[in-house]
């Protein structure tokens, strides 16, 4: 725990992004986790993310439950909104709230237990339903806030600091969000934030709901030799497939890329993604083979990164309920409550 | 980039831009922390090991350590370093008992020192103690040389001056009054001196001669009005005065000329003001007084009716000044007489060697001043040593004392029979300050505080005597304050790229984005892949060896870290640590390298 705060004082040629801010701007208060946790790293990137999409810290809402990675909500864009909620219930919290407020834009921090153990139920659901979110899942495969149990997501053979190998068949969030349908399917490296900032990005501008798998090493149980969930282990195993730019509202596409390698995306808000395929035989707007490939890597044991499925096509939640664009929050009470008379009228229809 | 050695005592001595950027290079730092703490005694000694005068410093040093400061680049102003070093000298206790001694028994070399100046002064302070027997020839009848005689008493009281120099003079020293060496040929030739050493300074004013310079006697040079108003041979001055010039002895004659009568003082300078040579503090104190200063004037001709000065002719200037703030010649656009009773011409000093026979194997140069050696300060004949003015022209104070040092170093070795160029390096010496999980040794927090003002004495109550001194020193309000504003440069980032696991914690921490993890490049290349721009080609890089996970490099820019420790703190295996650089400067102490034999207990 660091007892210190960060100093006040900043670099004067600190850029500023339309609103006047700079990165700074964004952060919460100094990290109390453990030094080097890869969460920090994640956090870092979301500051970095929010900050060059200007967006106002008033129109984002923060939502996590309960673990390590769910603390980090706390250490990002303090002026912010944030719900801190029960263990694994944060998608159904994040769900009221986007219901009753579509205008926010809606960041949930997670981690492998919160997601895959206690609350995969939440999950699994808030996918179905495209709630219109990014989804952050901080993954390190242990429990750390309980001393290193494996977790839901431990590959099988990786080893805890002492003790057996794990031997249960590991839950990933990636191909499990893919089977569901989920509409943005992205995995990064919480030390690879060149990669990670972008897809941060296109997730918080993503119609719909946007998966962004971050292994993020824990420093104190799950980062020794044999650990599938190290620094060292993620770097020699990692691959980027997918590889994505983000290019905002009314700017141009400006870099150049070779034939074949980019393909264009136009998100819902006029923003889009330039796709940068590395391995050119991946489609990541197939689920089919997006699947199949996916699968053949993870038995090998690769790790793969990048923006691994996309579908803007689908409608997110509010549209499948066809609700109005005002949030719901903004109605006055006598048109978001019809009254009894009218719910007369309305059941009449089914006599 | 290859990695950084760090090795080289250079190094690290850099980044402690305030003892970098000092002559004698005082570990300020380490004095600051030292007063923090109320050890007022123990900061006086640190200054004094290093500097040898910290209470007549702390008060009119030209103080090349605070525009170096690094605080000076993260905000407005600098910590104010030479006020603190006075609050050292002021709060000391009994340091009778800590100052160095010279032997009863004397080593049987005997060395002259001409002037009994600083430079002179810092000689004596490091040789004494060795068993020197040391004779100081002074013209005066007075010690401290241009620090007591052009320096006023409302800046420099003498009771600090006699104090510090009396250290010295304890020593065993013998001190010739009203002995001026009129020829050194006649010194050399006694034999009777092991060495000499040259401390007379650089004792000409320039002139300025000009229509009716020899007309009046109301036209002064300026250090030789102020040496005169030192010893009371002037004691008055008319009622408009003009001085001719702006550097800090223009600025110690106009404030000394209020002090003497003259209630209308202006200062004429040539050029505009961005091309004063006065020190910045040095103009506001004059200006606090009501000096006028009178920007782009020429001086032409002095006025003169009934052979009574009357005036002085200027012509006045405009100047184009360009992109790379360069001026021209100017032109002149129209001529004004100012009306004045007296002049004071302040326009620089020059070195002066009547004295110094030129067929006795010295050197000169196209200046007719005697070649010296920059490092070793022996001029080309053996067993002559220069310092102070008189080595390089007019300097100021603390380099007078960096020059007597490193004279006595030569002197030293050379009576010793060792070769005066083979010096001790300058080392380094680091070493942690981790205290616990979240403790360090020092006050490692950034303190948004301003730079404290000096309080000054009463504007009204200042003029009624010539010595009431001006800066009354930090209250103890403002000095704790002003301490904390240190950034303790000195507590150094010091990286072991091994230990890294690239887990970016500290890239994440570090509030002014100082760290990068990239691929390496060359400087000029890696300069514009940092995470914040690193325009300041006078900091450093600091480049690590090769990453273990990624072969990438961490880079750090030193320009603006503020030395918080954050980048130690989030470290999770500690490949970042903060630690102390003290560097070792050799003085005459250390200087041989064949030790003298212990003498067997008789």
């Amino acid at each position: 725990m660091t007892y210190i705060q960060k100093p006040s004082i900043t670099h004067p040629g600190l850029p500023k992004n339309t609103l006047g801010l700079t990165a700074r701007d964004y952060e919460g208060t100094v990290s109390t986790l453990c030094a080097g946790c890869g969460h920090d790293s994640v956090t870092a990137a979301i500051i970095q993310a929010v900050f060059e999409l200007n967006i106002e810290p008033h129109m984002l809402a923060k939502m996590s439950g309960i673990g390590c990675s769910s603390k980090t909500p706390a250490y990002f864009v303090s002026e912010a909104h944030g719900f801190n909620s029960v263990h694994g219930r944060m998608p159904s919290v994040t769900t009221g709230a986007n219901a009753a407020n579509r205008a926010l834009t809606y960041i949930g921090v997670s981690g492998d237990g919160d997601s895959l153990s206690i609350g995969v139920g939440q999950f699994v659901h808030a996918i179905r339903r495209n709630l219109n979110m990014c989804y952050v899942l901080e993954n390190n495969g242990v429990y750390g806030l309980t001393k290193g149990q494996f977790s839901a997501s431990a590959d099988i053979g990786s080893k805890p600091k002492k003790g057996e190998a794990n031997q249960q068949e590991p839950i990933d969030p990636v191909s499990t969000a893919l089977s569901l349908g989920a509409t943005f399917i992205a995995r990064s490296f919480s030390g690879d934030k060149e990669q990670l900032v972008p897809l941060i990005k296109g997730a918080l501008m993503h119609n719909g709901f946007a998966l962004v798998d971050v292994i993020s090493p824990c420093v104190t149980f799950n980062d020794h030799v044999g650990s599938t969930k190290s620094y060292a282990h993620t770097r020699e195993f990692y691959h980027h497939v997918v590889d994505i730019d983000f290019v905002p509202p009314a700017e141009e596409i400006k870099a150049a890329y070779e034939d074949g390698e980019a393909m264009t995306i136009e998100l819902h808000g006029g923003s889009k993604i330039v796709l940068r395929k590395v391995d050119k035989s991946y489609d990541p707007t197939s689920r089919a083979s997006a699947f199949k490939y996916l699968r053949e890597h993870f038995n090998a044991g690769e790790i793969i990164t990048g923006l691994l499925y996309i579908d803007e096509s689908r409608k997110e939640m509010h549209d499948l309920m066809g609700n109005i664009d005002t949030p719901l929050s903004q109605l006055p009470l006598d048109t978001l409550h019809p009254g009894a008379d009218e719910l007369k009228n309305i059941l009449k229809r089914y006599t | 980039m290859k990695p950084t050695d760090t090795s080289k005592a250079d190094y690290f001595h850099k980044v402690v831009d305030c003892q970098w950027a000092c002559p004698a290079h005082t570990d300020v730092p380490e004095y600051i922390r030292l007063i923090a703490q109320g050890r007022y005694s123990d900061a006086y000694m640190e200054n004094r090991r290093s500097n040898v005068f910290p209470g007549i410093l702390g008060r009119v040093c030209d103080r090349p350590c605070e525009p170096a400061c690094r605080r000076g680049r993260v905000e407005e102003k600098p910590v104010a370093i030479c006020r603190l070093k006075r609050v050292a000298a002021d709060h000391r206790g009994d340091i009778s008992d800590r100052l160095p001694t010279a032997p009863k028994i004397k080593n049987g070399k005997k060395v002259a020192l001409i002037g009994a100046g600083c430079a002179s002064l810092a000689v004596a302070n490091d040789l004494a103690p060795l068993g020197y027997e040391i004779t100081i020839f002074e013209a005066l009848n007075a010690t401290g040389g241009l620090m007591r005689t052009n320096i006023p008493r409302f800046r420099l009281p003498p009771k600090v001056l006699d104090e510090e120099i009396g250290y010295i003079l304890d020593m065993d020293v013998d001190l010739k009054f009203n002995h001026r060496i009129d020829s050194l040929k006649d010194m050399l030739d006694g034999g009777e001196f092991d060495a000499v050493f040259v401390g007379s300074g650089a004792p000409r004013g320039k002139n300025l001669v000009i229509p009716g310079r020899y007309d009046s006697d109301n036209i002064h040079i300026g250090i030789d009005w102020l040496e005169s108003v030192a010893f009371e041979h002037i004691k008055k001055i008319g009622e408009k005065v003009l001085i001719i010039g702006v550097g800090n002895t223009a600025m110690d004659c106009c404030r000394t000329s209020l002090r003497l009568g003259s209630n209308d003082v202006k200062v004429m300078a040539r050029k505009p003001r961005e091309f004063f040579k006065a020190s910045a503090w040095e103009l506001e104190d004059a200006e606090e007084e009501e000096i006028e200063i009178v920007v782009n004037h020429s001086p032409r001709e002095f006025v003169l009716e009934k052979g009574k000065l009357v005036g002085m002719k200027f012509d006045v200037m405009e100047y184009n000044i360009d992109e790379k703030g360069r001026i021209d010649r100017g032109k002149i656009v129209e001529e004004v007489i100012i009306p004045c009773d007296d002049v004071i011409l302040a326009i620089g000093q020059e070195n002066a060697f009547p004295w110094i026979e030129h067929d006795i194997g010295i050197e000169f140069n196209e200046w007719d001043c005697p070649i010296v050696d920059t490092i070793t300060m022996m001029c080309s004949r053996e067993g002559v040593f220069f310092g102070g003015d008189s080595a390089f022209g007019p300097l100021n104070i603390i380099w007078a004392v960096a020059h007597g040092r490193e004279a006595a170093i030569s002197i030293h070795k050379y009576c010793q029979g060792e070769s005066i160029t083979d010096r001790v390096p300058i080392g380094v010496k680091l070493a942690s300050q981790k205290m616990g999980m979240h403790e360090w040794s020092f006050s490692n927090s950034y303190d948004t505080s301003e730079r404290r003002l000096m309080p000054h004495m009463d504007l009204k109550e200042r003029f009624k005597k010539l010595d009431i001194e001006v800066e009354l020193g930090f209250t103890v309000d403002q000095m704790v304050k002003e301490v904390e504003r240190c950034l303790n440069c000195d507590i150094q980032t010091v990286f072991t790229a091994d230990l890294c696991i690239e887990c970016d914690a500290c890239l994440d921490i570090c509030p002014v984005n100082c760290l990068t993890i990239t691929a390496n490049g060359d400087e000029a290349d890696l300069r514009t892949r940092l995470a914040a721009p690193a325009e300041n080609h006078e900091q450093a890089l600091y480049v690590s060896a090769d990453l273990p996970q990624t072969g990438r490099v961490m880079v750090k820019d030193e320009d603006l870290c503020v030395h918080c420790s954050l980048c130690a703190e989030r470290c999770p295996t500690g490949a970042w640590d903060m630690q102390k650089s003290e560097v070792l400067l050799p003085y005459a102490t250390d200087a041989l390298n064949v030790k003298p034999a212990e003498s067997d207990a008789a």
